[in-house]
C-alpha cells in the first residue's frame, strides 16, 4: 500500500456509525438475578414468536404440570407454549396484548396450584453424540425462540446450519440497549451454562468456531465468560466497543468477522449464525435437562421503580404482579415500556403478560420520556452519520411524509433496521424512525392488498370455469336424457308394431 | 422461363411490401391500455363501481369517466398502481375512508335459502339448502352483491377487524 493510499484512507474514514446514549444500567446491573415466586394467574399468549400461532392442546379445567406442553407449533415457523407452573387451565380466549396497539390476542390462562411441580423431564445423556437434527428437534419441542427480542424460533435457525454451511456461530452478548442488563447478569452468573449451550449449538449447526461478542462496558461478564470458555479451543470471547446498536446482528457480524451481510439476504447466506446468550442458556437447559422454556431473566428498571434489578420471571406473569413483587412503583410511571428504551414497545397498561421475547420492563418517569415538539429539518446530516446501515434518514423521511413510499424504498427503506439512532441524534427532534416504522407497515399492507387482488382474480376465474362446466354438464345430461327417451320411444313403437303384427293374423 | 420466374418474384416482392405497408397504415387500433388495465383489475365483475364488470370499469377509467379509486375490492393498492400506470393524480383518502369490508351472516335469522351463494363472485359463501350459511373470510372481497339477495336481511357488511398482524404504526407526520 502506497503512502498516499494511507493518507487518503485516513482522510476518507468517516466517523463510526451508531450513538452513545446514557447507559443507566446501574444499579440494576449490580443486583444478582432474583427468582420471582409463581403468581396466582398466568396468561400465556399463543403467539409469542415470529410465525404461525401455536394451537392449544389442553381443555379448560384440565390439570397440568410445570413444563407440560399447552399448545403445539403449527407449520414450519412456529413454537410451542409450555406451562410455567403446575395448575389448572381456567380459560382460553382473548386478552390485551403486550403491544402498543392495545389490541387483543388469544391466550391460555393458567391458575397456579402453588405447588410448582415439574412434569417428568428427560435430558439427553450425551447430546454431542446425537445427530444434529435431533438437537434441533429437541430445541423446537422446548419452544425456544430468540430471547434477544426477535423471537424467531431457534430451531429453524439451527436447521439452517447444514443447509447453508455455517462457518461461524456468534453469540450476542453485547446488550447495547440502555437500561437493560439481563444478559450481563446471565453471563456473570451462568457463564458455564451459556458456553455449554454454545457448544451444543455449534454441534447442531456444524459451525467451525464460536465467537461471543461482549461490549467493553461489561468487564465482569467478559471475565466470567473467559473463565467458562477456557478449555474450549474453538470458543472465543471477543470484546467489542460499547456503542448502540452493536447488538443488531448485522452490525455485530461486521465487527466480529468483517463480513457485511448484503441487503435482502440473511446472515446464514454468508455462513454466519447469530444467537443471543439467553437463547444459548435456554438451549443448554432444554438439551441437558429436558426443560422447556418456561421462564426467562429480565431487567426491571426506570426511575419510577423502587427496586430496579434483574429477575427470573415465569412466562405469562402480569407486568402488574411483576412490578408489585419488585417493591412496587414509587410514583405512577409516565410510560411502561417492554424491552429497551430505544426499540422497546410502549405497553397499553400493566395488565399484560410478559412474553418470551421480553428482555425488560421499564417504568419511566415523566422526566425520562420528555420530548420536545419537532422542528423543521436543518439538514445537518447527523442522522446520516449515525445510521448504522448507511442510509439517508432525512431524505427518506421527506419522501415518507409526502406519501412517496416507492421513492423511500428506492433510498433503502427496506434496509432500515429500525434502531432509532436517527431520531435519537436529531437536533430538531424529528420522529424519523417512527415515520419509517409507519411506512414499513403501509408497504406491508399494500403488498397484502395486492396479493388479495390476485387471489380474488383467481377465485373469480375458478367460479366462471365452474359455472361453464356446470352448464356444459347440464346440457350433456339433457342431451343424454333426450336420446334415451327417443330410444325408449323407438323401442316402444317397435314393440307395439310387433304386437300389432302378431295380433293381426288372430 | 427466366422471365416468368423474375416477373413473379418482382410481383411477389412488390405485393408483399404493399401488404406490409397497408397493414401498418390501415391498422385498426383497439385500445391496448384498456386491456392492460383490465388485467390489473380484480376480475370478479362484482359491479360495485357501477360499470358492467371489470372490462367496463377499465374502459371508463382509461376514458376518464371514472376515477382510479372506483374499485372497492382493489382498494388502495390497485388505485395506486392504476394512477401510476395512467399518470393520474388521485386522492387516496377517499379509499381509506371506506376501508375493506367483509360480509357477515347473522346466524339467528339465516334461513338457508342459498340465494346469496349464487350471487357471490368469488364463491366465498358456504352452505346448503336449509343450512346456516357461512362466509369464508379469506375469499370474501366485501363487494356486497349478497346483501340485497337475502330475504331475511341476515347478511350484511362489516369493516374488517384490525388484528395485531395488520396493525400499522400511526404516521408521526399527521399525528
Amino acid at each position: 500500500m502506497g503512502f498516499f493510499d494511507k493518507i487518503f484512507r485516513h482522510l476518507g474514514r468517516s466517523e463510526p456509525w451508531g450513538v452513545h446514549p446514557d447507559e443507566r444500567k446501574r444499579p440494576a446491573s449490580e443486583t444478582p438475578i432474583c427468582r420471582l415466586p409463581v403468581p396466582p394467574l398466568l396468561y400465556l399468549p399463543l403467539s409469542q414468536h415470529v410465525g404461525a400461532a401455536a394451537e392449544p392442546v389442553v381443555r379448560i379445567g384440565q390439570k397440568v404440570l410445570k413444563g407440560e406442553c399447552l399448545a403445539t407449533a403449527t407449520g414450519n415457523i412456529s413454537a410451542p407454549v409450555h406451562a410455567p407452573t403446575s395448575g389448572e387451565i381456567v380459560a382460553i380466549g382473548p386478552i390485551t396484548a403486550p403491544h402498543p396497539s392495545g389490541l387483543e390476542m388469544t391466550a391460555i390462562t393458567l391458575r397456579s396450584d402453588m405447588e410448582d411441580r415439574w412434569a417428568p423431564l428427560e435430558g439427553l445423556a450425551d447430546p454431542l453424540a446425537c445427530a444434529p437434527g435431533e438437537l434441533a428437534r429437541r430445541v423446537a419441542e422446548a419452544g425456544i425462540v430468540g430471547l434477544g427480542g426477535a423471537t424467531f424460533p431457534a430451531s429453524v435457525k439451527l436447521g439452517l446450519g447444514h443447509r447453508s454451511r455455517i462457518r461461524t456461530l456468534i453469540l450476542n452478548g453485547s446488550e447495547c440497549e440502555p437500561y437493560l442488563s439481563c444478559d450481563d447478569r446471565l453471563m456473570r452468573e451462568r457463564a458455564a451454562g451459556i458456553v455449554r449451550g454454545a457448544v451444543l449449538m455449534r454441534h447442531a449447526t456444524g459451525a467451525r468456531e464460536v465467537r461471543i461478542g461482549i461490549e467493553d462496558n461489561k468487564p465482569e461478564a467478559i471475565a466470567a465468560m473467559r473463565a467458562a470458555a477456557d478449555g474450549h479451543a474453538d470458543v472465543h470471547v471477543c470484546v467489542v466497543p460499547a456503542r448502540y446498536p452493536m447488538g443488531s446482528d448485522r452490525q455485530l457480524i461486521i465487527e466480529l468477522t468483517g463480513i457485511e451481510v448484503p441487503a435482502e439476504s440473511r446472515a446464514a447466506d454468508v455462513g454466519v449464525l447469530v444467537h443471543n446468550v439467553g437463547t444459548a442458556f435456554a438451549i443448554h437447559q432444554a438439551i441437558d435437562l429436558g426443560r422447556p422454556l418456561v421462564s426467562r431473566v429480565m431487567t426491571l428498571n426506570g426511575e419510577a421503580l423502587a427496586q430496579p434489578g434483574n429477575y427470573e420471571v415465569p412466562i405469562g406473569t402480569l407486568v402488574e404482579d411483576l412490578l408489585a413483587f419488585a417493591g412496587g412503583v414509587r410514583f405512577e410511571p409516565a410510560r411502561l415500556v417492554m424491552g429497551g428504551p430505544m426499540m422497546g414497545l410502549v405497553l397499553p397498561s400493566a395488565k399484560v403478560p410478559v412474553v418470551k421475547g421480553c428482555s425488560g420492563i421499564l417504568a419511566l418517569s415523566a422526566a425520562e420520556v420528555a420530548r420536545d415538539e419537532p422542528d423543521a429539518c436543518i439538514r445537518c446530516g447527523s442522522c446520516t452519520r449515525a445510521c448504522p446501515v448507511g442510509l439517508l434518514p432525512l431524505e427518506m423521511n421527506a419522501r415518507v411524509a409526502n406519501g412517496a413510499l416507492d421513492a423511500a424504498v428506492a433510498l433503502g427503506l427496506h434496509d432500515c433496521i429500525g434502531c432509532g439512532c436517527c431520531a435519537w441524534v436529531c437536533p430538531a427532534r424529528i420522529p424519523l424512525v417512527q415515520a419509517f416504522n409507519h411506512a414499513k407497515g403501509e408497504l406491508a399492507t399494500r403488498d397484502r392488498d395486492r396479493k388479495r387482488t390476485d387471489a380474488t382474480r383467481r377465485m373469480a376465474e375458478a367460479r366462471t370455469e365452474r359455472l361453464e362446466r356446470e352448464a356444459r354438464e347440464k346440457a350433456e345430461a339433457a342431451a343424454r336424457r333426450a336420446a334415451e327417451r327417443k330410444a325408449q320411444k323407438a323401442r316402444e313403437a317397435a314393440a307395439s308394431a310387433a304386437s300389432n303384427s302378431e295380433g293381426a293374423p288372430a | 422461363m427466366l422471365v416468368a420466374v423474375s416477373s413473379l418474384t418482382i410481383l411477389g416482392a412488390v405485393l408483399g411490401v404493399l401488404l406490409g405497408f397497408a397493414s401498418r397504415r390501415f391498422h385498426v387500433e383497439g385500445n391496448p391500455v384498456v386491456a392492460e388495465v383490465e388485467t390489473m383489475m380484480p376480475g370478479s365483475n362484482c359491479g360495485q363501481c357501477g360499470f358492467p364488470g371489470c372490462a367496463g370499469a377499465a374502459a371508463a377509467i382509461v376514458g376518464g369517466e371514472a376515477p382510479a379509486t372506483c374499485c372497492p375490492p382493489g382498494g388502495k393498492a390497485l388505485a395506486q398502481s392504476l394512477a401510476a400506470k395512467l399518470g393520474l393524480e388521485i386522492d387516496l383518502s377517499a379509499v381509506a375512508d371506506a376501508g375493506p369490508q367483509l360480509a357477515v351472516v347473522t346466524e339467528d335469522i339465516c334461513i338457508g335459502c342459498c340465494r346469496c351463494i349464487k350471487a357471490c363472485p368469488t364463491d366465498a359463501i358456504l352452505g346448503g339448502a336449509k343450512q346456516i350459511h357461512a362466509v369464508l373470510r379469506e375469499a370474501c372481497t366485501g363487494c356486497g352483491n349478497c346483501v340485497d339477495r337475502c330475504p331475511t336481511e341476515a347478511i350484511g357488511l362489516k369493516p374488517v377487524p384490525i388484528t395485531l398482524q395488520h396493525w400499522v404504526w400511526p404516521n408521526p407526520a399527521r399525528a
